[in-house]
């Protein structure tokens, strides 16, 4: 037998710091993040030390004073007399809604020019693979204010509507009217409305969106619930029951039957005064920026399903082509889920560019909240560097909220392994 | 080594921050140019010319205080600031003078750290409409698309308007006034509201100017000066007084034409004497040489001189003096004594 002894005990030497290789990098990275909270610590003391010499010292109190400003487009109910913290919330909930418009239809159109620009037709692949180059190699700043150009120089005025000699007109039987000041379509109107549902006193949903929304989830699941009750019976007797006339009425009859007894009745654009009065008036801004936006970013997500897609060994292909899968089945059964787990993780940094790029509002008056707050209120305050902050403080919000989900999602698409 | 090295990089900047306070009109000498903040274009205030050097009745005095504090009418910086940007141009120090079309108010004055030296034009808030809508009161604008530049006084007396006289309107928020050019002559928006001045700046570049009507209506007091950073008085008092120069020069006949012939021997005004330099030592007083607002008159003319010169009404613009007349002459122009 071998007796262990210990080996000698050594005292640590400062030197020991710097020449041995075990305590080295510690010292080196210890140092390094000492630097670095120095560095940190004399931006921020000199910043506040310079804003108290100006005698600007960082305060939020402008938050709750008056506003005074108009804003066009506003999702919940809003005037110029309300505080610069609720025009900072309108500013915010049109920059969500550029952005959920943008993510989605950027999926669409990706997705589909993805799968396209792999079709063997030889004019498609090419016309895909041209609209891919064009819309990623310009920048996105261009792509909108091209966008809100050709809006406003090529459609006719609301003035042009009216009169005998009218050199334009209303579509659909005069229910949609496309103008240079943006899209006006015909508004959802309730005659028995249920109200509004107050939230923290601040703003109202409509109990009418919430009634259609709660049935229609309900639709489904008892639709789901009818396609599972039709698996169980397919396995135990073999022969599976007719469902679709079920899972059609549950899903199609019950919305049909509340918005029936809501009295829902369409209200339609017309023209009034200067401009078009009553629906939906969907604003050029709005219009320019959503568009520009998604097709520049279908752009690069369509690079990303290509590349998902040509990840997966044609031996998949070929096995499922040998089991009797048509090509469409294929695709849809057997590549894309697998392909969406290559797909998932560089799409959450798409939606996440395409959400900051929002931020390029201004540049066609779309107020957004770079708009609201880290515009006007910006400039009628002079609060630069409070306002900066807790734009740069909401955008970090979003942006993890968007990673926190798209995450979860993928966790659930991933490959599980054993 | 290398640690030192950053160490004392850092020390100096340190420094630097902290010593940018001291004086602007120190910084401009050591510079040996004006930096200048102004309008983006707008004909007949502040745009480039043919040849790309900027031009107009902004621009003029930052070019006065270049010729009086440097001696050379040609060392301005030009820094085009939106409504947007120009306060905190101002306010971190990139820009010495901000002469932009800007509107003195109390907020601005007071919460927001700037301080105006005068006012070079005073003006009101107006809209212009194409003839063929047919308007002839801004109150008949009764939910119209106005087109509205963002960052801006008007913004707010805008909403003010609409507000009192209980009608209702859709903002177009716009960066530049090139967009809201662009955005009403297309029917974007029915109206376009500025200042009267930017108006008829802007439609005289129109290619049928006389297709727009401005609005009789002026909404607002808009006294349009120049304005510096706050707490550096020295800097402050120098803009003050060129600006005063400029409208005293008016008052008693200085012109660019005669100004060499009144600077050569004392004249028999005593307060053109003092103004000249031929008498007292009112430059120095400011830490100027004895001929500055010689040079500052003769970088462009006197206020009479750049008025016509610029927005006056031989030019497309075609403004008359109204309220920005002389004192002596029923406006509201006065300069106070040079002694």
């Amino acid at each position: 037998m071998t007796s262990m002894t210990d080996p000698p005990k050594q005292t640590l030497r400062l030197g020991m710091l710097i020449h041995d290789t075990r305590y080295r990098s510690l010292t080196i990275q210890i140092v390094v993040l000492a630097v670095f909270m120095l560095l940190a610590a004399w931006l921020i003391s000199n910043t506040i030390q310079n804003l108290a010499a100006l005698g600007k010292p960082i305060s939020f109190d402008f938050l709750s004073s008056a506003a005074q400003y108009d804003i066009n487009q506003t999702l919940i109910a809003y005037d110029n007399q309300d505080s610069h913290l609720r025009a900072a919330i309108v500013g915010l909930l049109n920059t969500l809604l550029v952005a959920v418009l943008g993510c989605a239809l950027a999926t669409l159109v990706g997705v589909l020019v993805g799968v396209l620009r792999l079709s063997k037709n030889w004019l498609i692949a090419r016309i895909m693979a041209a609209y891919v180059e064009i819309f990623r190699n310009v920048p996105v700043l261009l792509w909108v204010v091209f966008a809100m150009a050709i809006l406003i120089e090529t459609l006719p005025m609301p003035r042009d509507f009216r009169g005998e000699d009218a050199t334009a007109s209303m579509l659909l039987g005069d229910s949609i009217a496309i103008t240079n000041r943006g899209v006006y379509v015909p508004e959802p109107l309730f005659a028995r409305s249920l109200g509004d549902f107050p939230v923290f006193g601040a703003f109202g949903i409509s109990l009418d969106f919430l009634a259609i929304l709660a049935v229609l989830v309900g639709g489904f699941a008892t639709s789901a619930a009818i396609r599972r009750r039709a698996e169980r019976i397919q396995n135990a007797t073999g022969t599976r029951p007719t469902t679709w006339h079920l899972r059609l009425a549950v899903i199609v009859l019950s919305p049909v039957a509340l918005l029936a007894a809501l009295g829902f009745h369409l209200g339609y654009p017309e023209l009034r005064g200067f401009n078009f009065q009553g629906g939906i008036h969907l604003r050029n801004s709005l219009l320019a920026l959503w568009l520009a936006l998604s097709f520049y970013t279908a752009a690069f997500i369509a690079e990303i399903v290509r590349a998902g897609i040509l990840a997966i060994p044609k031996s998949q292909t070929e096995a499922a082509t040998a089991l009797g899968l048509r090509p469409h089945r294929t695709m849809r059964l057997v590549i894309l889920p697998q392909a969406l787990r290559v797909i998932i993780p560089p799409l959450i940094s798409q939606y996440l560019n395409l959400t900051k790029n929002s931020s390029l509002a201004i540049a066609v008056g779309y107020m957004d909240i770079t708009g609201t707050l880290g515009g006007i209120t910006l400039n009628q305050t002079g609060r630069e560097l409070e306002c900066v902050l807790l734009l740069m403080l909401v955008y970090l919000i979003i942006s993890l909220i968007i990673s926190a989900v798209m995450n979860w999602y993928n966790s659930r698409v991933k490959l599980v392994e054993r | 080594m290398r640690k030192s090295v950053f160490l004392g990089a850092l020390a100096v900047a340190g420094l630097a921050a902290g010593g940018a306070a001291a004086g602007t009109l120190d910084d401009v000498k050591a510079r040996g140019k004006v930096n200048c903040g102004t309008n983006t274009g707008l004909v007949g205030f502040a745009a480039p010319d043919a040849n790309g050097e900027w031009q107009g009745f902004d621009v003029a005095v930052c070019r006065a205080v270049a010729a009086a504090v440097l001696g050379d009418h040609m060392a301005v910086e030009f820094v085009p600031t939106t409504g947007r940007t120009r306060f905190t141009a101002l306010a971190s120090g990139e820009i010495d003078i901000l002469s932009r079309n800007t509107t003195w108010t109390y907020t601005r004055d007071v919460d927001l750290r700037f301080t105006f030296i005068g006012v070079n034009y005073y003006d009101g808030q107006g809209f212009m409409v194409p003839k063929s809508l047919g308007v002839t009161s801004a109150k008949e604008l009764d939910g119209a698309t106005v087109c509205i530049q963002t960052g801006t006084t008007t913004e707010l007396n805008l909403a003010d308007f609409f507000r009192t006289n209980n009608i209702s309107y859709e903002p177009v928020p716009i960066e530049t006034n090139a967009e809201g050019q662009q955005q009403y002559l297309a029917g974007a928006c029915d109206a376009y509201t500025t200042d009267v001045s930017g108006l008829a700046a802007t439609r005289a570049t129109f290619e049928d100017p006389t297709a727009h009507v401005i609005l009789p209506e002026i909404v607002s007091k808009e006294p349009l000066g120049p304005l510096v950073r706050h707490g550096d008085d020295e800097w402050a008092d120098v803009v003050r007084w060129t600006l005063f120069a400029l409208i005293a020069a008016e008052e008693y006949g200085v012109t660019s034409a005669n100004i060499d012939e009144l600077a050569a021997t004392p004249t028999s005004n005593p307060e053109i004497n003092r103004l000249l330099g031929t008498e007292g030592d009112l430059g120095p007083m400011l830490g100027l040489p004895v001929d500055w607002a010689v040079k500052a008159i003769k970088a462009g003319g006197n206020y009479g001189e750049l008025f016509e010169k610029y927005i006056g009404q031989n030019t497309p613009i075609g403004l008359a003096r109204g309220l920005n007349a002389q004192w002596t002459e029923g406006g509201l122009l006065y300069a106070p004594p040079f002694r």
